[in-house]
């Protein structure tokens, strides 16, 4: 019988090498060669909206969906050719909170322990590990039905660490959670990669992919078009800009004029407040306060500001991050 | 193999489990065939006529017949569900026997195809049917009853992963299984019927099976019927449980 520790792991297992895959549905290029990477114990945030491939990316990591073509490596295994190998290493939690409603939290969590090959026993035990370590002890022997969002999402990726894989997909893992419940589950992502655990996080939410991920490829149909860390992705979109809160909104033009020597570019004004990139940040504040003081500008408030990654994807793609497409297609991903 | 068989029995038992629960299901299994006992026997039983035997001897093996190919109706029903939340997504993810979610899924039919089997037998019973049976025979027909349902509950689980949600299992199934056993020998004798169908009455599955049952638990002539409802259970289990386990292989969520 295959068991969940096969071989001891290595630095090699824990990763994610993903070149070139294909998947059409009919006419439609879901994926149009996709290049990923994660190095172990690291979260790589797929970020990109509705319909951009995330999902379809998920499906063919985790064995669910063949691709047409492209190489897939996941925690050392092709995910291809040994599928079922890869199985027994991946665990998978997605935005719709796969448990049994007519099963209480510790049945739900029992029968994934049982079907990865563990005894009764053994599954019982690793279920009310994990219904405590996600605060679900008391709600446990209640019907999953019952449960708040939060619990079942909670419970949905209890249910995909039940046999402690070294690669974890989670598929928008807080779409849908209030933000307390998005709060919890930052945390919780934060602490399963803390003890090592690799983590390929899909997510429309560009501040949920700069909190949890240490790199972020940004997928816009079916295609991977930037990727590196949040830094980085920010630094593409230009270096920091300063924001200038003006007291007069008419003042707008006499900052230009003022701040011209220090400007990387032409200055943007809207509302009373004037942004510039510098050309240098040190001493860019207390050098600007100082000349608009001399041009009689009033300034309620002056700071730096990095570009944040919705400036990104608007850059990168033309459009913004959370707009809907008119053919919403993580629905049409998700069927055959 | 032996991973078949735990992963078989693990989903078995999570669909048995949530019976319990849901009152609306067992109603299914139970107070609903009762019902169909008692509108057939005492609304049309006066009016049907059915030379050698009592209207309830006649009726009792057919409407049981009928009753365990609607059997299979959780399956395709569940399956359906389970597609649209994400648990096939969360079953293929698992490194568990392919098979297993629809063979545990039919097993657990079987298991609620035996209760209702029971509870009609002993509304009959209790309605004045009579066994004209040894206790082989008897037993026999059940072995034929379970057999028969768990072929069906295939064909089920073909159409559960199939069609795109449980409202269209459930029409679906309706239109293909209520003509299958209405035209049949189910409820009234087969030459009642005009020639056309008195034809297709005669080549049904249902028939076969029905006269199958009536000569073991009624002592009717058997003919070919016994093992003619055997053959045809598993020519329907063979071409049916293949082609589910294969689209099993290859579908997608619903969402």
């Amino acid at each position: 019988m295959p068991s969940a520790a096969a071989s001891p792991p290595t630095q090699d297992e824990a990763t994610i090498r993903v070149r070139g895959v294909v998947k059409h549905y009919g006419e439609v290029r879901a994926l149009d060669g996709v290049d990923l990477e994660a190095t172990a114990g690291t979260v790589l945030g797929l970020l990109g909206p509705n319909g951009a491939g995330k999902t379809t990316a998920v499906r063919v990591m985790t064995t669910l969906l063949k691709p047409d073509a492209g190489e897939i490596h996941v925690a050392g295994l092709d995910a291809v050719r040994q599928a079922a190998e890869l199985r027994e290493r991946i665990g998978l939690a997605g935005q719709y909170a796969a448990v049994d409603e007519n099963l209480t939290g510790a049945e739900n969590l029992t029968m994934v322990g049982r079907l990865y090959g563990m005894p009764r026993a053994v599954a019982k035990t690793r279920a009310q590990e994990l219904l405590a370590r996600f605060d679900l002890t008391d709600a446990g022997s209640r019907p999953a039905r019952g449960y708040s969002g939060g619990m079942r999402r909670r419970l949905d990726l209890a249910a995909a660490l039940v046999a402690r894989p070294p690669v974890l997909f989670l598929d928008e893992p807080t779409t849908g959670l209030d933000p307390r419940a998005r709060l919890a589950m930052w945390e919780t992502i934060e602490g399963l990669v803390a003890d090592g655990t690799t983590v390929l996080l899909t997510t429309q939410y560009l501040d949920e992919a700069d909190r949890l991920a240490d790199r972020i490829a940004v997928i816009d149909r079916g295609k991977v078009i930037a990727d590196g860390t949040s830094d980085e992705l920010k630094d593409r979109v230009g270096g920091e800009r300063l924001e200038i809160h003006l007291s007069d909104g008419a003042q707008a033009s006499a900052v230009g004029a003022a701040l011209a020597p220090m400007a990387a570019e032409a200055p943007f004004s809207e509302d009373g407040v004037v942004k510039l990139s510098v050309k240098q940040r040190s001493g860019a504040i207390v050098e600007a306060v100082r000349r608009l003081d001399e041009a009689g500008v009033g300034v309620d408030d002056i700071g730096l500001k990095r570009p944040t990654l919705d400036d990104v994807f608007l850059t990168l793609t033309g459009h913004a991050a959370e707009e809907r497409t008119d053919d919403d297609d993580d629905d049409r991903e998700g069927r055959r | 193999m032996r991973r078949l068989v735990t992963d078989t029995l693990v989903i078995a038992e999570r669909n048995l489990v949530r019976l319990p629960r849901s009152p609306d299901l067992l109603l299914a299994f139970t107070v609903q065939p009762i019902m169909f006992v008692l509108l057939f026997v005492y609304v049309f039983g006066g009016a049907i006529s059915t030379p050698g035997y009592s209207y309830v001897d006649f009726l009792i093996p057919g409407i049981i017949v009928q009753n365990i190919a609607f059997g299979g109706f959780v399956t395709a029903l569940g399956l359906n569900e389970d597609l649209h939340k994400g648990l096939i997504d969360r079953f293929r993810s698992l490194p568990m026997a392919r098979p297993a979610v629809l063979a545990g899924r039919t097993l657990a039919d079987v298991v609620t195809n035996s209760l209702s089997v029971c509870v009609l037998v002993v509304t009959g019973l209790i309605i004045g049917f009579n066994f004209h049976a040894s206790a082989g025979e008897i037993l026999a027909g059940f072995g034929i009853l379970l057999l028969f349902g768990y072929a069906f509950s295939w064909v089920f689980a073909l159409l559960g992963l199939l069609v795109s949600s449980p409202e269209s299992a459930n029409s679906l199934g309706f239109i293909a299984v209520f003509p299958l056993t209405f035209i049949s020998s189910a409820f009234v004798p087969v030459d009642s019927m005009p020639a056309a169908l008195q034809w297709f009455a005669d080549i049904n599955p249902f028939t076969i099976v029905v006269d199958a049952m009536r000569a073991l638990w009624l002592g009717a002539p058997a003919g070919n019927s016994i093992w003619g409802a055997v053959v045809w259970s598993l020519a329907i289990l063979v071409v049916f449980a293949p082609l589910a386990v294969a689209r099993y292989r290859k579908t997608a969520a619903l969402r």
